[in-house]
């Protein structure tokens, strides 16, 4: 009966018809993809934009006068659209085209070195990815303002006490991520940014593993500086976003030069382009911004709340078959307060080895430090297993997981 | 002490009795288990080979005319790999363990250890043992 309730029903096995690649097998077994938090896969909606974009209208954008470039134009420009109204930016010029979540950092990091002075202090998180503390340092070498760091507990929270009292009269930024890559804790960022806006520091954070789970609303945020990469939400790899207050963008110094980013340019002196071109010198990744947009468009017509319950229950589901197993220790909080990712050890045994294991059974985890080593650090390990959902993912392939982690110990104890 | 080439064969006899790759790596660690403990001292950051996820120690020592190789790792598995590797080039003077071939690599069924990106490192363990050879090698010349 089609009753309301069974129309809502998340067709998981529908949605995978969509993948092309969770159809193949690896080392003869059926792929089991749970390396989400490292790389989304692609649906064929978005490969099919790709693909169009190459065979019906390839052309530098802004610049030609004919009619592809202007087709290859409007078709970027209505991505940059699609994305702010997604994160619900005032202003789509307030959208910078980038690399990804780590350039999108750089241009950040780099605009603010002729700004912060020595004695200025910056705040991270012991949560972050590599990407979003080695700029930051950079940045403190260059200008002689002063890191700190706010500790971690050991459920894999923020101790946010701590936060609180390094804030300062000298705190001028703050930069911590949404969701941590190598333990899927959600971070309580509201909090961060009101907190650091009392002192009138300007927040940035780090989307790249919220954006495929959670979607932020910048200016409910009020969040200073946003980042994001389509890669990690079924998008491109190659492309992601800068979100900046205008105010901001606009304040901040052009990070490369170039093409498109001018205004006018003779050899005494360049006056630069408005926003966003300002930001978004030379040709862009022009396929991917576009297949970015289509890439929303894929998960809006999921949805997003339909993907963050279906995606809880993969996580219950996998974390209570997990604590099923011997010697299982599993890092971070409760799936309650973190996003599909399960990071975990057995004890005695190298994450390295069971990742090599479960590869040869067709099981795609990441193994290993997570480009997050400051945490290992903390958990004085040298990694861990890192097994991350999508909304893709299966309760069957959780047990076939289940089955070749059995397997992996009886061969590794 | 058997040649190189004859510890290789050796080696891909003995693999070549598992039908599968579970078998292959069930007696890869086993290898790894039965590997001669390596000396705490050795354990430097220095013999640390550089390029792999887990930790692989190797020390090598001049004995006569022959290098002697000690190594260890904190994944079962790696060490295994390592194992193998010693078995085959340990003992040896420093002009045959650079004339070795690897292809006995591949032919045991650890060719997808073999690519230069793969993040265990075979390739630059291989790298560091004849990196060694060639130190030596260098010293007798």
């Amino acid at each position: 009966m089609n009753t309301p309730e069974t129309q809502m029903k998340f067709d998981v096995e529908r949605i995978r018809k969509d993948f092309p690649i969770l159809q193949r097998k690896v080392n003869g077994k059926d792929l089991v993809y749970f390396d989400n938090a490292a790389t989304s896969q692609t649906p064929q909606q978005v490969i099919d934009c790709i693909v169009d974009y190459y065979q019906n209208y390839n052309a530098n954008i802004h610049r030609g006068v004919h009619s592809l470039s202007q087709e290859a134009t409007d078709a970027y420009e209505q991505a940059r659209e699609k994305i702010r109204k997604h994160f619900n930016a005032e202003k789509a010029h307030e959208i910078i085209f980038t690399s990804g979540t780590t350039h999108a950092i750089n241009l950040v990091a780099s605009g603010y070195s002729s700004i912060l002075k020595a004695g200025d202090e910056v705040i991270v998180s012991a949560l972050e990815h590599h990407s979003n503390i080695v700029p930051w340092q950079m940045l403190c070498e260059k200008t002689g303002a002063k890191l700190r760091v706010i500790p971690m507990e050991f459920d894999g929270k923020l101790n946010l006490d701590e936060y609180e009292k390094l804030l300062n009269s000298k705190t001028k930024l703050v930069f911590v991520n949404h969701v941590s890559n190598a333990l899927g804790t959600i971070n309580p960022i509201q909090f961060i940014i009101d907190k650091a806006h009392e002192i009138k520091a300007k927040v940035l954070i780090d989307g790249a593993q919220a954006a495929p789970h959670i979607q932020a609303d910048v200016q409910a945020l009020d969040v200073d500086f946003y980042t994001v990469s389509a890669h990690k939400i079924c998008g491109p790899t190659g492309v992601g976003v800068l979100y900046g207050k205008e105010a901001l963008l606009e304040m901040l110094p052009p990070y490369q030069g170039g093409g498109e980013m001018i205004d006018q340019v003779s050899f005494e002196k360049t006056t630069y382009a408005g926003l966003p071109h300002k930001f978004e010198a030379g040709t862009p990744n022009i396929s991917g911004g576009i297949a970015f947009g289509a890439a929303l468009d894929y998960m809006h017509e999921i949805g997003f709340d339909a993907i963050a319950k279906y995606e809880y229950e993969l996580l219950v589901y996998a974390t209570n078959r997990l604590k099923e197993l011997d010697s299982v220790i599993i890092y971070g909080t409760e799936p309650l307060q973190k996003t599909a990712v399960l990071s975990f050890n057995f004890e005695g045994i190298h994450a390295y080895d069971v990742g090599t294991i479960l590869d040869k059974l067709g099981i795609a985890v990441r193994t290993g430090h997570h480009c997050a080593q400051p945490i290992m650090e903390y958990y004085k390990i040298p990694g861990t297993i890192r097994a991350s959902f999508a909304f893709y993912n299966t309760k069957s392939e959780i047990d076939n997981f289940i089955n070749a982690l059995k397997k992996a110990q009886q061969m590794l104890q | 002490m058997a040649e190189i080439r004859e510890i290789q064969e050796e080696i891909v006899d003995e693999f070549s009795m598992f039908e599968d790759w579970m078998q292959r790596y069930e007696y890869m660690i086993e290898l790894g288990k039965s590997l001669e403990p390596m000396d705490e001292m050795h354990k430097t950051d220095d013999n640390i080979i550089k390029g792999c996820q887990s930790r692989v120690w190797v020390h090598a020592n001049m004995k006569d005319d022959k290098i002697v190789f000690t190594a260890d790792s904190d994944a079962i598995i790696t060490k295994g790999i390592i194992a193998i590797l010693i078995r085959a080039y340990s003992n040896q003077k420093p002009k045959a363990i650079l004339e070795a071939d690897t292809a006995f690599i591949d032919e045991i069924g650890l060719k997808e250890h073999l690519s230069p990106t793969r993040a265990n490192g075979l390739v630059s363990m291989i790298k560091q043992l004849k990196n060694y050879a060639i130190a030596y090698q260098a010293k007798l010349n």
